[in-house]
Order: structure tokens, then sequence, then C-alpha cells
């Protein structure tokens, strides 16, 4: 038998151990059908995996994993797919394991303010199901009417209010969890607070897919404020609007949100979805809730601070309607880009809130000096930035250089104590950055971690560390796949 | 008896000979004394003492104020105890970042005193005093504030962590907002020095609240307790704590709420508004309010908060049986957390615990013995057996502690 055959042989041997598990209805390998897997949110990397699998239960995630692990096989989940850092990129000659038929919200626990649902979940259904009740669920990326709950808690999303709600991290109270040699572990105590043992969910939230799959995952919900006052302001600058945001903060009051906007992304946003903002080098959306009295005299403070600090403008959302217009078009940024400019970058860098201002000005010399256009929209609460770098690819080199700019854009920020990241996740994308922010120590412990889970390495290999470690395991089951061993992999 | 080879000159040369001294019985753990104290003032010394315990095989317990040494089982081995309390410097506090950067030695209320000057604080209030920054790390201590501002896993964003053999690592960043890497500073909250020595630390920080009330109602029931304690989480008075305080003198459910001044004058009313169906409401001074339980034996029951009724039922059920009078029962009831302090025979205690244990545990909850004698913990141990992940966390220890060098046998299944 030539490798070709071999390789062919043992391929279908695994789809025949897939579509036992899961028929073949919930297999996927024609090679066009798969291209639709290629990538994820972030469409700079594709990968076409080697067989997608669509598991409806826990049971079926489990028995595709066990399967993954005696074979040797890499795999990779997917939620929803609209991940901004290559997390949930396929693996070659890997299996990628899309949880999105797995939807269902199993139980609605109010006394106990905790929902439990399936991982492929969206993420605004779990406000939905609790709105009646007076609940909701507060991590809210720009994404939540298509990002999926496993997604969010693979990555630990954030989102406009995690200023004062915290993040995925926060509201995630347990998990059941397939660990990458297909075992079952509850994680987290659910409804019980502090489970007795390592806080393994805190470890697990945030680890973008490498330390397993979870399959029921346990939120908090929270009770909806009494009151909600949300403003717009508009200002010369963004150092001006930056002012404000010191000023708010440092009066002790924490917004539910505050906002910052551009010149150049409220032009994009006014052209995408005309929420009719100002025109303006700046604007600053500020959002308060909680009990009424309280809002009622900090919304007060906010608008006297804005004032104090130049704004030109000051817009009260009136009802529900204007509140949501205003959202509208903060929540449009990202798409909006695509109306002023070919093609972007963005970036999810973070600073010290205190050290907004200056790197404000260095993304602006950095956007003179490589001749391209930077767009700044970010949560001016938390220091997150997502400076969009706009180019064109069909211009040569600009790609290359947008992609340079970005880079130089995500080392200011750390040289001023920042992060390279602070809700899109490390993914492919951002793990040639890692040794800048994490000496070799720093990451050979972390990955102590993922040897204590997965010490094979075959959940969603080749994320997050530049330099996988091994975990001093005797050889494992893992191999390389036959058509890859073959060198012929690129053949179909 | 020293029966191991402890390179005396080599840990004084590190330390200076100031701070390495021979141990006492005060410094013994849970029984167990060990040969010497060592306090490093830096995370270099830290480290140079860690690699020389490996190197020579030392077993190493972490101390910080030494409030919770009583938390855990009696340790297997004990050489060395490395006390952080030289190393209790703030590193860098910026109030616009609103985040803190400490050495862990620090003391909690030291902390808080250098934030209050810019109306801050780190939101935590663990009721035991002296209990360094490190130590509320470790062992994942909490008070009444956990309901509104979660507990310090929650308010972590950072840490600095000295291996068993010396190395090193540090996790999270000084932004609030990071995701870079793996959160480590969850994975050693709550890890009772069994991973590795805690360094550093940083820590958002909160507004200090300008005004607040505190409210309570008299209950004549744990069915009025629980219905009470239901009311205030289904409101949107947003509590900053519900405590419960359940003795032989008291009943009361107790409410803090904070805010500006015309807020808290309407919360406060809103308060007593939700709990005046269940018993007498009236307000509590701060002298009035409750401290931890008294009680040699303090047992910790965690349940769903909406089951506080059955807890207390069944506390107080069990406790009639084995004939221990008038348990004090305390608690952060919104929260799910139940503390009871015991005092009567050990036989009484050990049924006790495990009659909880065979209650709460099967319905999701854990019991930990949070402090008792020697021969109680022998009995029963300290910790439930943990769940179907028992077998994870010791992989996980495995990987951070090969040599079982830090603080063995103190936590869960043993590690």
């Amino acid at each position: 038998m030539t490798p070709w055959e071999e390789a062919h042989m043992e391929r279908d041997r695994l789809i025949g151990a897939m579509e036992s598990i899961l028929g073949s209805e919930g297999v996927i390998s024609e090679r066009e059908q798969l291209r639709s897997y290629e990538c994820d949110g972030l469409m700079n990397y594709r990968v076409v995996p080697d067989l997608v699998v669509l598991p409806e239960t826990a049971e079926h995630v489990q028995r595709i994993v066990k399967t993954c692990f005696e074979e040797g096989i890499p795999f990779v989940a997917r939620g929803s797919g609209t991940g901004l850092s290559g997390g949930a990129l396929p693996v070659e000659s890997g299996v990628l394991i899309v949880l999105s038929r797995m939807r269902k919200i199993l139980e609605v626990d109010i006394p106990n303010q905790r929902v439990v649902v399936e991982p492929g979940v969206i993420n605004v259904w779990v406000s939905q199901e609790v709105a009646d009740e007076g609940y909701y669920y507060a991590p809210d990326p720009a994404s939540q009417i298509v990002s999926s709950i496993g997604g969010n808690l693979a990555e630990n999303s954030g989102g406009v209010h995690c200023l004062k709600y915290g993040f995925t991290t926060n509201h995630v109270m347990g998990a059941e969890v397939v660990l990458p040699d297909g075992s079952v572990v509850h994680i987290g105590g659910g409804r019980s607070p502090d489970a007795p043992g390592y806080d393994l969910l805190g470890a697990f939230v945030g680890s973008e897919g490498t330390l397993g799959i979870a399959t029921k995952i346990t939120l908090r919900i929270v009770r909806k404020p009494e009151s909600v006052r949300t403003l717009l302001a508009a200002f010369k600058d963004t150092e001006e609007a930056g002012e404000a945001v010191s000023g708010i903060i440092g009066e002790g009051i924490v917004p539910a949100a505050i906002e910052m906007m551009d010149a150049l992304t409220i032009e994009a946003v006014e052209v995408a979805v005309s929420p009719g903002f100002p025109q303006a080098g700046a604007v600053l959306i500020v959002e308060l809730d909680g009990p009424e009295a309280e809002v009622a005299d900090q919304f007060e403070r906010v608008i006297k601070i804005c004032e104090e600090a130049g704004a030109s403008e000051i817009r009260v959302a009136e009802d529900e309607e204007e509140r949501a217009l205003f959202w509208k078009g903060r929540k449009a940024a990202f798409g909006a880009m695509g109306r002023i400019a070919n093609d972007y970058y963005v970036q999810d860098s973070v600073v010290p809130r205190t050290e907004l201002g200056p790197v404000l000005k260095k993304i602006s010399e950095l956007s003179e000096k490589h001749g391209l256009r930077v767009a700044n929209v970010f949560h001016a609460g938390d220091g997150n930035l997502h400076p969009l770098v706009l180019y064109d690819n069909d211009a040569p080199g600009e790609a290359e250089r947008a992609e340079e700019l970005a880079g130089e854009i995500v080392f200011a920020c750390l040289e001023h104590g920042g992060s390279l990241t602070g809700e899109h996740g490390i993914g492919e994308d951002k793990k040639k950055y890692m040794p800048k922010m994490f000496t070799t120590d720093d990451m050979n412990v972390m990955q102590l971690l993922r040897c204590a889970f997965d010490p094979h390495q075959i959940s969603n290999p080749g994320k997050i560390f530049p330099t996988p470690r091994l975990c001093g395991e005797r050889p494992g089951p893992f191999r390389m796949h036959p058509l890859q061993k073959a060198g012929i992999v690129e053949q179909f | 008896m020293q029966t191991k080879n402890i390179p005396l000159e080599e840990l004084k040369s590190v330390v200076g000979e100031k701070h390495f001294r021979e141990a006492t019985a005060e410094d013994a753990v849970e029984g167990l004394e060990p040969s010497f104290v060592v306090e490093p003032g830096s995370v270099e010394e830290t480290s140079e003492l860690m690699r020389l315990a490996a190197r020579d095989g030392l077993v190493v317990a972490p101390r910080g104020g030494g409030t919770k040494m009583h938390l855990g089982d009696p340790p297997r081995e004990l050489d060395l105890i490395v006390s952080t309390t030289r190393m209790d410097e703030v590193i860098e506090y910026v109030p616009g970042d609103q985040v803190v950067r400490v050495q862990s030695g620090i003391k909690l209320e030291d902390v808080q005193e250098h934030l209050s000057g810019s109306n801050q604080m780190l939101a935590v209030d663990p009721p035991e005093r002296g209990a360094t920054v490190g130590g509320v790390v470790a062992a994942n201590a909490s008070g009444p504030r956990r309901f509104r501002y979660g507990t310090i896993r929650d308010l972590i964003i950072g840490i600095t962590v000295v291996l068993h053999d010396g190395t090193v690592a540090k996790a999270g960043s000084k932004v609030v907002k990071n995701v870079a890497g793996y959160d480590l500073s969850k994975l050693f909250t709550g890890s009772l020095g069994t991973l590795g020595i805690i360094a550093t630390a940083n820590f958002r920080l909160h507004p200090i609240p300008e005004a607040s009330r505190t409210v309570a109602v008299e209950v004549e029931s744990p069915q009025a307790a629980g219905e009470a304690a239901q009311a205030l989480m289904r409101s949107q008075v947003e509590p900053t704590s519900v405590e419960l305080d359940w003795s032989e003198e008291n009943r009361l459910l107790t409410v803090l709420v904070e805010s500006i001044p015309s807020g808290v004058e309407a919360k406060a009313e809103t308060a007593s508004f939700l709990l005046r169906p269940f018993g007498e409401v009236r307000e509590l001074s701060d002298e009035e309010q409750p401290g931890p339980p008294p009680g040699e034996v303090a047992v910790k029951i965690t349940a769903p908060p909406a089951e506080l009724a059955d807890v207390l039922g069944t506390i107080l059920a069990a406790a009639e049986r084995r004939d221990l009078a008038h348990p004090n029962i305390t608690g952060h009831a919104a929260s799910g957390v139940t503390f009871v302090g015991l005092s009567g025979e050990e036989e009484a205690s050990a049924h006790f615990v495990n009659e909880m244990r065979e209650i709460w545990v099967r319905r999701g909850g854990s019991v930990t013995l949070q402090r008792a004698p020697l021969a109680l913990k022998n009995r029963v141990g300290t910790w439930d057996n943990g769940g179907d992940y028992l077998g994870l966390i010791r992989r996980v220890k495995e990987k951070f502690d090969p040599r079982g060098g830090l603080n063995p046998g103190r936590f869960v299944g043993g590690i």
C-alpha cells in the first residue's frame, strides 16, 4: 500500500468512527464544505481542517475527544466563529469540533441567580431568557448577538459594561468540561460558592480552548438596575474627552460604561448606520445604572464634569430608543470601517487609564510615520484601546505596513505598562508578541497548567504560546497525521 | 530533632543573620514544629531560599500574618517557615488607574490605610486582623462585602510567584482588563501555599462609598431568614452585604447598603420596607455588628443561597440531636456561605460534620473545618473529598511542586 492509500484509509476510518458517534449528517469531510470553517472572525489566517464534526450533546463531545485522544489527533473547538485572534483557527490534519448545535438553555434558577446553558447558546439569548424576571447576563461583547457562551468563556470576553460588572470570568460560576483525554470534570461550584481545591474554573476561563471543552456552563445573572441613564458628549479632541473620563473616575463614580470614539470613527459610523452623532474630534458615551436616587445625582455630576472638560455638546438619551441609537453607533464601529477603507487591522491593547493621553499621541505619530490612517474606538474607562489600522490590501506593500504599524502600537502600549490584549485573546494572532510581555519563565510556568490538563497537547495546539513546552511525559498517543507524515497533506 | 542537612550558613547569607532564627513552639503548624524561620526581604531572596530548599530537599510552609495557619490538615513534613512579613511595601499606586501593586507581606489594613487617602479601597473584608495580602490571596479569605464585590479572585489582576525550586514567574498585568496568557492569579488564589510562594500581587480597586447604613430584621424562623434574604437578592437595592447572625441572643438578618448620601437614605428605606414582612426591623450602629463566630470548632458550609432556610434547619436539627447546645451561626446569607461555631464533645462535633457532609456535599455544596482541634481534624479531615476534579487537582500540584516541597498534606485530597 502506498503512503497515499494508507493515509486515505486512516482518514476514512476516522470519518467512520465519527459517523458512528454522530451519524453522517454530523460529520463534514468534503473539501468544499470544509472551506467554510477555514478561519474565524480574523480572516488573515486560514487553515482548512481535516474534518469538521457537529456534536449535539455533551456525550457526543466526550466520545469525539476520546477518539481524538486515542488516535493522537489534535482538535480545535469552535463556537460561532466570531473570535478576533484566530483562537478557533483549525489545525492542519486536525478535527474541528463545532459546538453550534448545542444550543439549549438547560436551566433557569432565579432564586439562585443562575442559568445553565450549553456552549453554543448565543450570548444575548441568556438575557432574553430571563428578561421577564427582571434579570440579565452582564458580559456584553459587541458580538453578543452572534457569539456563543462557550466562545465567550474560552476568550474571557469583555464588553462595554465590564467596567462596573466585570468580565466573563466573574460571571461563569461552574462548568462541565471534557478534558483532552476524554474524561469529564465539573469545576467551580455552580450554585454553591467556594468549591474546595484550586480555582480550576478561574484558570480554565480565558484559556482559549487549550485546556478542554466546556459542555455545560453555569452563569450568574444580574438583577436589572432600577435606573439607566446614558449621555453622549462631544469634545474638541480625544485629549479633552480623556480629561472628562479622568474627572468622572476621580469623583469616585463607577459608570456602567464609558466609551470613546475619535473623529475618524465617528465619520465611518455616520456613513454606516447614521446614528446622528455630532461632528466632533471625539465623542464619549457615558452610561450610569443603579438605584434611581444614586444614578440621578451622579448623572448630574457627570454632565458637569463633561461641561468643565469643554464638551461642545451633551445629549442625554430621552428614552430607550435614543439610548439604543447611541449604542448602535458604538457597536457598529468595527464594521463601519469597511465604509471608509478597503481593509482594516484591529488591535486590542490595554494601557493604564492614566496613560491614555500619551499613548494616543504616540499612535497618531506612528500613523503619520507609516502614512496610514488609524481610527480609535475604545473602552475609555478601563484603558482598552481598539486602534483600527486602515489600509488597502490591493495597494502594494500596504498590508505589511499596516501589520508593522499595528505591532508598533502594541509595543507602545506595553511600554506604558499595558497588555497585549484586553478581550480578544492571544490566539494565533498575537502569540508572536507574548515574549514582549512575559519572560520565558513566565510562559513556562503558565504551560505547567497546560501540561496538567493536556499533557499531549492535542487541545487547540499551537495557540497562545510562541514556543510550546514539552510536558516531560512519556511519548503519548500523539502522532502526526499519516497524510502529513507522507508529505501529501496539501493534496486534498 | 534535625534529620536533614539544613544549610544554615547559606540560608543566613541569603537573608542576613537577623532574619534567620530557630523555630519555637509558637511556629508549629497544627502540632508540627519546623526547624527554622526565615524572613526574605525580596523576591530574589525568596527565590534563592527556595533554590536551596529544593537542592537539599527541605519542606517549606509559607507564612504571612499567620492568621490562617489553622486552616488545613496538618502538614506531612515541615523544615522551614518562609515568612513574607518583611516584604511589606506598596510597589506602585496610581489612584487614577484604580490599581495597586503590593508585596505580599504587607498587611491588608496597611494597604487600606495607604489607599484611603485617595478614597479608594481593596474591596475585601476578611474578619481577621493582621492578615497579609498574600495570606488573604492564598487562603481565599473573604468577608461580607463579597456579595457586592466578589472575592479576592475577582479583584486580583496580576501576581508574581516563586515556585518550589526558586523559579520566579509572573502572570496577569497591572491593567484591569487583560486576557494575555493563563490566569495564574486565580489558580494561586486559595491554593494555600501548596503551589508556590506569592511574592507580589496586583489588584483592581474601588472607590470608598460615601455613606452607609445597616438595617437588620429580627427573624423568627429559618424560613423567615431564607425569605428575607431572597427579598433582598431579588430587589434593585444593590446591597453591599447580607449577613446572618443566629445565636442564643440574636436572630438577625442584616443588610449593609452603601451609596452617596442622598442615595443611601433611599436604599435603607427600601431595604427596611422589604424586610418588614419578616420581623421587626431596626437600624444597627457600627458597634452592634456581629463578628466571627466564637467556639473552638468553626465549620464552613457552602450551599446554593436560596437554600438558606434548609441550611439553617439542618444545622439546628443536627446540633440538637448531638447535644451541641446553641451553635453560633453566622454567614454571608445571599452568597451561600454559612459558618457554624460549635462547643461540645469531639464525638458530637465529628458526627455533626459528617452529617452536614452527608447532606450538603450531595446537594452540590461543601463542608470545611475552618478551625478545629487536631483530634477532630484527624478524625474527619478539614476538606471534603472534592469532586470528580480531584485527579486534575493532583496533576496541577504535581506539575507545580513535583517534589512536594510546599505545605504537603495540608490541602484537599492530601496534596
